[in-house]
C-alpha cells in the first residue's frame, strides 16, 4: 500500500550534530524537489517574530508553507520547531502534520461545513484531549476573541467571508500551535472587509507568542502584517529583511516593481553609477563597485529635447505607455534601461504625451539612492 | 414520481407543454422540441409508466384489505425488508472502506479491483447465486469449512438471503461512495491533519460527514436493489416461506396460482419503491 507518506516515526530527541543558535524557533532548510520546479529555502524565525514570505504566483511559496506543516515532506535540508527535528529526509526521520504544533489558516479557510462555527474551533482541542466542555469553552473563548462570540452556532456557509476569516484564525490558535501558518490570509476577501481584517490580524499576530509564517503575494498584506519579509522567487530567497529595508533597498525587480522603484545596477564610483555606455547616473550615496541604485517615479523629469549643456544623467526613451495613477500619471519608457516616470496630468498635457514619442529622461541625482550589491557577509 | 394512471393519457404533447415553462420567459419561444426527439421521448415514457399503470388499474381494490392481511403476505413483506437492510448495512460495513480504498489509495492493480467489484453490476443475478453456491454451499470452497468449525450454514437461510443481496446490491454502493470520496475535497483532510487528527479519525469525523450524501444515496441504491432482488437469492437461499421468501419470490410463486394474490403483492413492492425513493429524492438527489 502506498498513499500519502507514513509518519517515519514521532518526534524523537535527536543528537545535535549541527549548532542550533538559540533565538530561532524555527529553524528550517526546506529542500523540495519536483523536478522542473527546486524550492530551496533556508528560514528562521524567533518566537514572537511574524515572517512574510512573499513572491509571485508560482515561487514556491505554498510549497515552503506546505513543507511546514508537514503537508509536503522535504526531499532535502532540515526542519525543527522548537529545538525538535520535524523533518530530517538524510534521516528517513518526518513528523506528521497531526503530531506538529502547528495551527494553519488556510488560503480558502477550508472551515468543515458540517460544523458549526463553535465545533470547528473546538476540533483542534478535542485532538488534543479536553474533553467536549472543555474543548468547546476554549473554542468559545477564541471565538470571543476574534469578536465572533454570537456566531458559535452558524455553519461556515452562513457566515461572511471576512467572519469565516476569524473562525479560522480562532481555529489555528485554538491549538495554541508554536508555529502559526497562514497562506495568503487576506486573499478571498474584498478591499474593504480586508482593511478591518488585516488590522484585526495584525492585532492577532502581534499577540501569539509563537513563530508566525504567513505567505502572500501582496505587499500591502506582507508590510502591514509582518516584522520580516522573505521574498521568494522561483523557488529562491532573494531578498530577506526588515520592510523598510526591502522597501528602500531592493535587490530585484518583482520587489522593485512591489514597491514602485526605478532599480538598476551598475558600477559605483563614489557618487556616480555608470550603468551603460555613456549612461551615468548621479546618486545621493556613496559607493564603490558592484552596485543597486534606485529612484522613485517622482525623481524622473520628462523634456521633450535634449536639456542642452553638460547633464550627464540624461538619456533618450520612447514612451511605451501612460497609465492613470492616483492623482497623476505613471508614464513608462523604454531606451538604454526601463524607466517608470510620474507626471502631473498639467506636464502630460504640455508634453502631449503619446505612444511612441520620443523623450528625454532626467532623475534627480539628491533623490536616488545606491547601495552594494553584494550584501555584507 | 408521478406514476400515476393519468400520466401515460398525456404523450408526446405533455412534456413539451411543460419543459418551457420551467425555461426563462425570455428563451421560452426560441426553443421548441424537435419532433424527432419527442416522439421517442414520449414513447418512452409511456413504455415505462405504462406496465405500472397497468398494476394499478388490476389491482382488486375491493378485496385489498383482507388480501393484505392475508399470512405469509405480511411475513414475506417483513422479511423482505428486515434482509434488505441487513445487506444494505453489510454493504455499508464492508463497501465504504472499500470505496475509500479505491478513491484514496494508489496501490497496483486499483483498475483490476475496480473491474471486480463491478462485475456482480453485470453479472446475471443467477449466475451470482450460483457462483455464491459453489463457495458457501456446503461442500463449497468455504462453506464446508464454515459448516464444520462453526456450524454455520449459509445456503436456504435467512442469512443466505442477506448474502446474495448484499452480494448484488454492494457494487451500487461502493461506485456511489467512490464518486463522492473523489468529489469530495482532500483539503478538508489536510486541514484536519493541522488540527491534530489523526488518519481514522480524519476519516469519521471529516471524510464520511462530507460524503454523507453520497453514502446514503448509495445506500439507498444498494437497498433498493437488494429489496427487488430475485435470481441470486432464489439460487443461493431457495424459496422457503418464513425463512427465504421474500416479496419478490412471492410474486413469481402466487403468479402461478393466484394472479391477483401476485398484483396485490407486486402493489405492495411498488408502493414501498416509490415511496423511499421519494422521500429520499428531494433531501439528497435533488440537491447534489
Amino acid at each position: 500500500m502506498t498513499g500519502p507518506p507514513p509518519d517515519r516515526s514521532r518526534p524523537v530527541d535527536v543528537p545535535q550534530d549541527r549548532p542550533r543558535p538559540t533565538g530561532a524557533l524555527l529553524d528550517g532548510h526546506l529542500v523540495v524537489d519536483r523536478g522542473v520546479f527546486r524550492l530551496d529555502v533556508r528560514l528562521r524565525v524567533a518566537a514572537g517574530e511574524v515572517v512574510a514570505l512573499l513572491g509571485p504566483n508560482g515561487a514556491g511559496k505554498t510549497t515552503a508553507l506546505r513543507a511546514l506543516a508537514g503537508l509536503q515532506p522535504l526531499t532535502a535540508g532540515y526542519l525543527a520547531l522548537d529545538g525538535v527535528d520535524l523533518d530530517r529526509p538524510d534521516r528517513r526521520h518526518l513528523v506528521g502534520p497531526e503530531h506538529r504544533r502547528i495551527g494553519v489558516v488556510f488560503q480558502e479557510y477550508l472551515l468543515f461545513p458540517h460544523l458549526s462555527a463553535l465545533d470547528n474551533v473546538a476540533f483542534g482541542p478535542r485532538r488534543q484531549g479536553l474533553d467536549k466542555r472543555a474543548a468547546r469553552a476554549r473554542a468559545a473563548d477564541w471565538l470571543d476573541r476574534v469578536g465572533l462570540a454570537g456566531y458559535a452556532d452558524r455553519r461556515p456557509r452562513r457566515l461572511s467571508g471576512g467572519q469565516a476569516q476569524r473562525v479560522a484564525l480562532a481555529r489555528a490558535l485554538a491549538v495554541e500551535p508554536t508555529l502559526l501558518l497562514l497562506d495568503e490570509p487576506l486573499a478571498a476577501l474584498d478591499a474593504r472587509t480586508r482593511l478591518d481584517t488585516r488590522t484585526q490580524l495584525h492585532r492577532h499576530l502581534a499577540a501569539h507568542p509563537g513563530a508566525t509564517v504567513l505567505v502572500t503575494h501582496d505587499p500591502l498584506d506582507a508590510l502591514a502584517l509582518a516584522d520580516r519579509l522573505v521574498i521568494v522567487e522561483d523557488g529562491r530567497v532573494v531578498q530577506d529583511g526588515d520592510p523598510a529595508t526591502v522597501t528602500t533597498r531592493p535587490r530585484t525587480d518583482y520587489v522593485a516593481r512591489l514597491v514602485g522603484l526605478n532599480l538598476y545596477r551598475g558600477e559605483a564610483t563614489g557618487r556616480q553609477v555608470r550603468l551603460g555606455p555613456g549612461l551615468v547616473l548621479g546618486t545621493a550615496d556613496r559607493v564603490t563597485g558592484d552596485a543597486f541604485v534606485v529612484f522613485p517615479p517622482t525623481a524622473v523629469t520628462l523634456l521633450p529635447e535634449h536639456p542642452g549643456g553638460d547633464v550627464p544623467h540624461a538619456w533618450p526613451a520612447t514612451l511605451t505607455g501612460v497609465q492613470r495613477h492616483g492623482d497623476h500619471l505613471r508614464v513608462e519608457l523604454s531606451g538604454p534601461v526601463e524607466t517608470v516616470a510620474d507626471v502631473t496630468p498639467a506636464t502630460a498635457a504640455r508634453l502631449r504625451l503619446a505612444p511612441g514619442q520620443q523623450l528625454w529622461v532626467v532623475v534627480d541625482p539628491a533623490a536616488t539612492r545606491a547601495y552594494p550589491a553584494t550584501p555584507p557577509a | 414520481m408521478t406514476g400515476t394512471p393519468g400520466a401515460p393519457g398525456g404523450t408526446p404533447t405533455r412534456p413539451a407543454a411543460r419543459w418551457p415553462a420551467r425555461r426563462s420567459p425570455a428563451r421560452r419561444g426560441g426553443r421548441r422540441a424537435p419532433v424527432a426527439l419527442l416522439v421517442p421521448a414520449g414513447l418512452g415514457l409511456v413504455f415505462l409508466t405504462l406496465p405500472l399503470a397497468g398494476l394499478l388499474v388490476r389491482t382488486p381494490w375491493a378485496t385489498l384489505p383482507e388480501r393484505l392481511t392475508a399470512p405469509g403476505v405480511l411475513t414475506a413483506l417483513r422479511l423482505s425488508m428486515v434482509c434488505a437492510t441487513l445487506a444494505t448495512l453489510l454493504c455499508l460495513l464492508l463497501g465504504v472502506p472499500l470505496a475509500w480504498l479505491l478513491a484514496r489509495v494508489d496501490f497496483p492493480g486499483r483498475r483490476l479491483v475496480r473491474a471486480l467489484v463491478t462485475v456482480p453490476l453485470v453479472l446475471p443475478p443467477v449466475v451470482g447465486g450460483v457462483a455464491l453456491l459453489l463457495v458457501f454451499g456446503r461442500r463449497g470452497l468455504l462453506g464446508g469449512w464454515l459448516d464444520e468449525t462453526f456450524g454455520l450454514t449459509l445456503p436456504f437461510t435467512t442469512t443466505g438471503v442477506v448474502l446474495a443481496e448484499a452480494f448484488v446490491a454492494m457494487p451500487f454502493l461502493v461506485i456511489a461512495v467512490e464518486g463522492a470520496l473523489r468529489g469530495a475535497d482532500t483539503r478538508y483532510e489536510e486541514a484536519a491533519a493541522t488540527l491534530g487528527a489523526g488518519r481514522w479519525t480524519t476519516f469519521t469525523r471529516v471524510t464520511l460527514p462530507l460524503v454523507a450524501p453520497g453514502v446514503a444515496a448509495g445506500a439507498v441504491l444498494a437497498w433498493a436493489r437488494a429489496l427487488g432482488e430475485f435470481g441470486a437469492t432464489i439460487t443461493f437461499a431457495g424459496n422457503y416461506p418464513g425463512t427465504t421468501q421474500t416479496m419478490p419470490l412471492a410474486v413469481y410463486l402466487a403468479l402461478e396460482t393466484d394472479l391477483e394474490a401476485a398484483i396485490v403483492l407486486s402493489l405492495i413492492l411498488l408502493v414501498v419503491s416509490v415511496a423511499i425513493l421519494a422521500g429520499l429524492r428531494d433531501r439528497w438527489i435533488g440537491t447534489s
